[in-house]
């Protein structure tokens, strides 16, 4: 090769950008784009359901936090990781997640699977004082959110946009997201079935233990104790149909 | 263009421009503080009302005072200024911000339960501050001194320059402020919402006008390498932002969106903007600082034009590729993992061909390393970077990342590419640029620059090596089965085993912002023109051209 014919290069400002954006928008097309049409990217399986509206709340609650940058919410495929955390996670187990909130650091266990493992009375303890049930913990606390009311007059917009993303609510879930949330939360029981019959699993209580007031402790306990439950693992075939 | 209008008309234009610009921000910001939603959307509108304001009645006065804004080099050298004053203070903050949440991983009691300080709202302030605060204006400021110097012509645009100045210094603000009040997008290094990212596309296309439009009328043949780094610095920066920053908003005047990808694809984009954010950010922009400030000092030419030609279109070309290796064993296809680690030992080659080109470029003037402690600062980053692009690849092979990932080895690693690298890199040209900006002899005190070096250096070293004791303890202790085959420990006694190396990080994180302290008051009392308290041990090069006994003194360097 010939160095003097860099100097085409060095010689124009607009060739040397052009060859740049090109070289740089390579690896990404590669990478990104088979993404969302590779059928085999995310499994197909049996269970997954978008988030009910208090457990949406949840976890947006969750984000605004900062929980991600130490807790992750993706299990490896690794022997260890599974005896102490579940199953390994499956794609499809965030397919409804906008953003996705696998994480980047374990300062704090991973919680992909967290649903079930803790009653909602510890859960309470641990949010408001978390050195009160692990005397080791490094967690900060969180004990405004039990006093927050939780703020939900946008739930209808927070659902519609995520349908507009691709998550499969339904103009009726849309409808009903202010009095299901209410439901979920204990309050009322009218269109208690439908709502079970929209969100398979949902988890139907007082979670922040005080059935007079739906606070913000309310929607992220609702949020941890579903995270990793949906996924029917008993008919799970990990070289299911669009896996080879 | 040019030739449709004359000089007069040509400013007149970009007055009515700046002018109008202004006015609609302040338009804007006012629609959003009475209109806004939620309170954090209102507050930063009467942040943005505020700062529009201030700019059109600036604007205004300046047009009506008729000033010659030109100054006696024909450079444009306010905005450098400018930039390095706020690289020295959005350091200062950033690193502040890190010792802090440094000290509530040893003491969580410092979380104070209270929303705006608790470590997961105070992290990503951290993380802001440093890559885009202080490393950010790092690379305005001398991409703006360096593409003047090299092109032999002045900064393009009378308005545009200062608009991106003050437009990111508002970028950095409306995006920390809305951290602490707990507007985010929880995507790493990408967390500011919707309106803040749109904010910042605008300020960054300016940016890349600028910095486009100076090279087109540059008064040298060549376009000098430091620039290719620079420009391919600007161009990717705003790729990885708009593509990964895609959401809908729940309202035009509300904070809250969702983003339109969802899990492995939103993870793939996430670390494909993530981990570029290092390459094309924190290296390739800051190499581009390398290829001006290391020979300038040095006062050697570059080790090798071939090198730079084979190592930039390498590393920028492999460096898009390496992202999965953030994502090994999840649930990303196993074919992108592989890509992804391929690409990222690859990387290796070119990382290492800077380094070389930046290192030899000492050729026949080592003894400076003992003399001159600007030149050894510089060429530590230049080491460090060596040292972080060979722990990268390593940590990128997927059974060490098995251990490494979700450990602090991986705070540890970023940390000497961070510290090692892009600070120290900086403090060099900071060092070079004070004294030549604000026409000064030498720098203040070359014993204080002695001091500064050696604290950081030792609070580098406690840092990367607390970090890599502890990260590979905990991945280990994870992975430990008792003669039962049972897990060994539970998780919370990986966290208590933690604690010494957390508070070895502190204080070496402490020692480094001390460090940084010194740095300021040095360059505070330069640019203050004080009397130098050790001018004679400097080398000729410290001085401001025009200083520079045998030196010319024309306005170009």
């Amino acid at each position: 090769m010939s160095w003097a014919k860099h100097q085409i290069l060095e010689k124009s400002s607009i060739l040397m950008l052009v060859m740049i954006l090109i070289v740089v928008a390579i690896g990404g097309l590669v990478e990104i784009a088979p993404l969302f049409w590779l059928s085999s990217t995310i499994e197909k399986v049996k269970g997954m359901r978008p988030y009910t509206p208090l457990e949406l709340a949840g976890r947006d609650i969750y984000v605004r936090e900062g929980c991600y940058v130490c807790h992750s919410q993706m299990i490896r495929s690794l022997k260890d990781e599974v005896e102490r955390y579940g199953h390994y996670s499956l794609a499809a187990e965030s397919m409804y997640d906008h953003p996705f909130q696998w994480g980047s650091k374990r300062t704090g266990p991973d919680l992909a699977r967290l649903g079930g493992k803790y009653s909602d009375e510890w859960h309470r303890a641990h949010m408001i004082d978390p050195r009160a049930v692990v005397p080791e913990s490094v967690m900060p606390g969180y004990p405004f959110l039990a006093e927050r009311e939780l703020g939900y007059d946008d739930i209808e917009d927070r659902l519609r946009v995520n349908a507009i993303v691709g998550v499969p609510y339904s103009e009726e879930m849309i409808a009903a997201a202010r009095t299901d949330l209410e439901l979920q939360a204990g309050v009322g029981t009218e269109g208690l079935e439908e709502f079970l019959a929209a969100y398979p699993k949902a988890q139907v209580r007082s979670f922040d233990g005080n059935p007079d007031r739906l606070s913000e402790l309310d929607a992220l306990i609702a949020y941890m104790q579903m995270l990793g439950t949906l996924v029917d693992f008993a008919s799970f075939d990990a070289a299911g149909p669009n896996l080879r | 263009m040019a030739a449709l209008l004359d000089r007069d008309e040509w400013r007149a234009f970009s007055d009515f421009l700046a002018l109008g610009g202004a006015a609609l921000c302040v338009i804007l910001g006012l629609v959003l503080a009475l209109a806004g939603e939620d309170p954090v959307i209102a507050f930063h509108g009467c942040v943005l009302l505020g700062a529009a304001a201030l700019a059109f009645f600036f604007i205004l006065t300046q047009i009506m005072e008729k000033k010659e804004t030109h100054d006696a080099t024909n450079y444009a050298d306010g905005v450098v200024r400018a930039g390095v004053i706020a690289t020295v203070f959005w350091g200062l903050a950033g690193f502040i911000v890190g010792d802090v949440i440094a000290w509530q991983l040893a003491f969580p009691v410092l979380n104070l339960d209270l929303p705006w300080t608790s470590f997961g709202r105070l992290r990503p302030v951290h993380t802001s501050a440093v890559i885009f605060a202080f490393g950010g204006n790092a690379l305005l400021a001398t991409s703006f001194y360096v593409v003047q110097r090299t092109c032999r012509t002045r900064l393009a645009g009378k308005w545009s320059p200062w608009f991106v100045f003050w437009g990111y210094q508002l970028f950095i603000v409306l995006a920390a402020t809305g951290y602490v009040l707990g507007v985010t997008q929880s995507k790493e290094y990408a967390e500011p919402e919707w309106y803040v990212d749109l904010w910042l596309t605008v300020v960054w296309v300016v940016y890349f006008l600028v910095f486009v439009a100076t090279l087109a009328k540059r008064k040298e043949p060549h376009i000098y390498v430091a620039n290719w780094f620079y420009l391919a610095f600007i161009v990717t920066v705003a790729m990885l932002h708009i593509v990964n920053n895609l959401a809908v908003p729940l309202s035009l005047v509300g904070s809250k969106s969702y983003v339109i990808y969802s899990g492995v694809q939103d993870a793939m984009t996430q670390w494909w903007y993530g981990h570029n954010a290092v390459g094309f950010f924190l290296t390739a922009g800051f190499l581009g600082m390398m290829y001006y400030f290391v020979p300038k000092r040095a006062e050697r030419p570059i080790y090798s034009y071939r090198l730079s030609v084979v190592h930039f279109w390498s590393l920028i070309f492999i460096y898009i590729w390496a992202g999965p290796h953030h994502l090994h064993y999840t649930a990303l296809p196993d074919w992108a993992q592989m890509l992804g680690m391929t690409f990222s030992i690859i990387l290796w080659m070119p990382s290492w061909g800077g380094m070389i080109n930046g290192l030899m470029t000492l050729s026949g003037a080592w003894d400076k390393l003992r003399t001159d402690p600007v030149i050894r600062m510089l060429v530590v980053a230049v080491a460090f970077y060596g040292m972080s692009t060979f722990e990268g690849p390593l940590m990128s092979i997927k059974s060490v990342n098995s251990l490494s990932h979700y450990t602090d080895w991986t705070i540890g690693h970023v940390h000497s590419g961070a510290l090692g690298w892009v600070a120290y890199i900086s403090f060099g040209a900071l060092y070079c640029l004070v004294p030549w900006l604000w026409h000064r002899k030498s720098l203040y005190s070359q014993r204080l620059v002695e001091w500064h070096f050696w604290i950081s250096t030792l609070g580098i070293v406690l840092y990367i090596t607390s970090m890599w004791v502890s990260g590979i303890l905990q991945g280990l202790m994870w992975r430990a089965y008792d003669h039962l085959g049972f897990l060994e420990y539970s998780f919370v006694e990986t966290v208590e085993a933690m604690h010494p190396f957390y508070v070895i990080r502190a204080i070496g994180g402490l020692l480094f912002v001390i460090g940084a302290f010194l740095m300021t008051y040095n360059l505070w009392r330069t640019a203050r023109g004080d009397q130098p308290v050790d001018a004679t041990d400097q080398p000729e090069v410290a001085a401001a051209p025009e200083f520079r006994p045998g030196q010319y003194t024309a306005p170009a360097e």
